[in-house]
C-alpha cells in the first residue's frame, strides 16, 4: 500500500502538484488519469523518488520516502518495478539479458536459476522464442511485454507503469492492460498506472484518481467514473467522439 | 554564470561516479566491453593516422632543410621529437575526442532520451558509476594506444624518409638516438593519462546531462568534441609548463 499525504511539488515559481492526498491499495490496479500537463508524470516521478517533493509525504507501508536514508531508498527501489512509456529496454542487450538484468544486479542466484526465472516471466507475459532478439528487432507490443517481464522478474511489491499502452494498436493495448491487471492480482502487488487511455480506465480501473492542474479533482473506480457529475471528469471522459456517441445512445435508450 | 554551473555539474558528476559502486561481477564485464569498444576499436584509425602522419613529418622536415650545415640525422631527430612529444599524445587525443568522445556522448545521450538512465535509477543502480566508471578504468589502457601511435609514427617516418630518398636508414636511426631524454617519454605518458581521464569523463558528462531528443544528442556530441579538445589543449599547456619549463 502507498499512502500520499498533501504532496506539493514546484519547478521554479510554477507549482505542479498542489497538495495531493490519496491511497494506492495493494492487489489493485490504481490509475492516474488527467489531461496533458495536469501533473501525472511529475506525480509518478515523485512516487518513484526521482523527484523530491517540497512538502507532504509518500509512505510505503509504514515509512515515508522522505525519511528514508540512502540504503533504505536503495532497498525500496529494489522492490519497485517500472514500465516506461517507451519500454526503456537496454539497446545493447538481448531480450533475455534485459529481463535478467535486475537479477544479475541484486540477486545471488546462480546463472541457471536466473535463466529459469527469466524464462518463467517471459512465458508469463506470453513471449516465447524471443530470448536472443534485440529490442530493435521486436515490435512495440513485444517491447512492452519485455518491459513488464523485466519489471516483475525480481518479485517487486510495487509496479509503476507510465502510459503502458501508448503507441499500441487497440487490441494489443487491451492485452497489455489485462496482463498488468492479472499480474497485479497474481503477485498481490500495488500497481500504479499513469494513463490517459479511456479503454484502460474501462478495463482495469479498480481505483482511479483524476488530476486537474495539479489538484486531485476526483477519485473513484471505473463504474463510478461514467456516472459522476464532476464536470472536469465528464469533459475528459467524453472528449472522444466514440464516447460521446455511446453516451448519446445510452441517453436515447433511457 | 552558465559556465560556472557547468563546471559545478562536472565535479558533482565525478563525485557520484566514484560512489555507490556497481556489483563487481557486472562491473568486470562492463570494463571488458568498454576496453573492446573504446580501446581495441580505436586501434585501426590510430595505426593508419600515425603511420602516415609520421611519414609526412619526415618528408616535410627533409624538404625544409636545404642547408648543408644541418646534419642528415635531423630528419629522424625531428620526427622523433614531433611524434613523441606532441603528435602521439596530444593530437591523437584530439582525434580520439572526435572518435571516442562522440561515441560516448551519443550512446549515453541516447540512453537519456529513451529513459534507459531513468530505468537504472528506478532500479536503485547508480547510473554514473554503472556508465562512466568502467570507461575510466578501460581508458587506463589508453597509454598503450599512444605507445603504438609513437612506434608507428616513427616507423612511418623511417619508411617515408628512407624509401622516399630523403634520408639514409643509418642517419635516420642516428637522429632517433640523438640527444634522447628519457624524461620526455615519462612526460608524454603523464599527459596521456590526464587526456585519458578527460576523454572518459567529459563526453560522459555531456551525454548524461543532455536534455531533449535526437537533435540534442547530435548537439551534445558536437559540444563534447569542443569541450574535450579545449580541455586537452589547456591541460597540455599546463602540464608542459609544469614539467618541461
Amino acid at each position: 500500500m502507498i499512502v500520499v499525504e498533501d504532496l506539493h511539488k514546484s519547478f521554479g515559481e510554477e507549482e505542479i502538484l498542489k497538495g495531493i492526498s490519496t491511497v494506492f491499495e495493494k492487489g489493485k490496479t490504481n490509475l492516474i488519469i488527467g489531461q496533458s500537463g495536469s501533473g501525472k508524470t511529475v506525480f509518478l516521478k515523485c512516487l518513484l523518488g526521482l523527484f523530491q517533493a517540497e512538502k507532504g509525504k509518500i509512505i510505503y507501508e509504514n515509512k515515508a520516502i522522505q525519511e528514508m536514508d540512502d540504503d533504505e531508498k536503495k532497498d525500496l527501489r529494489q522492490q519497485m518495478g517500472m514500465v516506461f512509456q517507451g519500454g526503456a529496454l537496454f539497446d545493447s542487450m538481448t531480450v533475455q539479458e534485459n529481463v535478467m538484468f535486475p537479477l544479475r544486479m541484486f540477486s545471488k542466484k546462480k546463472k541457471e536459476e536466473m535463466l529459469h526465472r527469466v524464462n518463467e516471466v517471459l512465458t508469463r507475459v506470453n513471449l516465447v522464442n524471443a530470448n536472443e532478439k534485440y529490442p530493435s528487432e521486436i515490435s512495440g507490443g513485444m517491447q512492452k511485454r519485455v518491459a513488464i517481464a523485466r519489471a516483475i522478474v525480481n518479485n517487486p511489491r510495487y509496479l509503476f507503469c507510465d502510459e503502458p499502452n501508448s503507441g499500441l494498436d487497440p487490441k494489443t493495448a487491451i492485452l497489455i492492460d489485462n496482463l498488468i491487471q492479472e499480474i497485479t492480482q497474481e503477485y498481490n502487488i500495488t500497481t500504479v498506472i499513469n494513463t490517459h487511455d479511456m479503454n484502460s480506465v474501462m478495463e482495469i480501473g479498480e481505483k482511479i484518481i483524476f488530476l486537474q492542474k495539479g489538484n486531485l479533482a476526483w477519485e473513484g473506480d471505473h463504474t463510478q467514473i461514467f456516472k459522476t457529475n464532476n464536470k472536469d471528469v465528464t469533459d475528459f471522459v467524453y472528449s472522444s467522439d466514440l464516447f460521446k456517441k455511446i453516451r448519446d445512445i445510452q441517453n436515447l435508450e433511457n | 554564470m552558465k559556465y560556472l554551473a557547468d563546471i559545478g555539474s562536472y565535479f558533482i558528476m565525478l563525485r557520484q561516479v566514484f560512489s555507490r559502486p556497481t556489483k563487481t561481477s557486472v562491473l568486470r564485464e562492463l570494463i571488458l566491453k568498454e576496453i573492446d569498444e573504446l580501446v581495441i576499436d580505436s586501434l585501426g584509425i590510430v595505426i593508419f593516422i600515425s603511420f602516415f602522419v609520421g611519414g609526412v613529418v619526415a618528408i616535410q622536415t627533409a624538404l625544409n632543410i636545404d642547408n648543408p650545415l644541418i646534419p642528415d640525422y635531423l630528419v629522424g631527430f625531428a620526427t622523433r621529437q614531433s611524434i613523441v612529444l606532441e603528435f602521439a599524445p596530444t593530437f591523437m587525443s584530439i582525434i580520439m575526442a572526435g572518435k571516442m568522445g562522440s561515441f560516448i556522448t551519443s550512446s549515453i545521450g541516447s540512453m537519456r532520451v529513451t529513459e534507459q538512465i531513468d530505468a537504472l535509477e528506478v532500479m536503485g543502480i547508480n547510473p554514473l558509476n554503472y556508465l562512466v566508471f568502467p570507461k575510466i578504468i578501460a581508458l587506463l589502457l589508453y597509454p598503450f594506444v599512444i605507445a603504438i601511435s609513437m612506434f608507428l609514427g616513427i616507423l612511418g617516418g623511417w619508411v617515408a624518409g628512407v624509401y622516399g630518398g630523403f634520408s639514409t636508414s643509418d642517419a635516420f636511426i642516428q637522429g632517433l638516438q640523438e640527444d634522447f631524454i628519457p624524461f620526455h617519454i615519462i612526460y608524454a605518458f603523464i599527459k596521456t593519462f590526464v587526456f585519458a581521464f578527460i576523454l572518459a569523463t567529459v563526453p560522459s558528462w555531456q551525454g548524461f546531462y543532455m536534455k531533449g531528443g535526437a537533435l540534442e544528442v547530435g548537439k551534445a556530441s558536437t559540444n563534447s568534441f569542443v569541450w574535450t579538445s579545449v580541455l586537452i589543449i589547456l591541460s597540455n599547456y599546463i602540464i608542459t609548463t609544469l614539467l618541461l619549463s
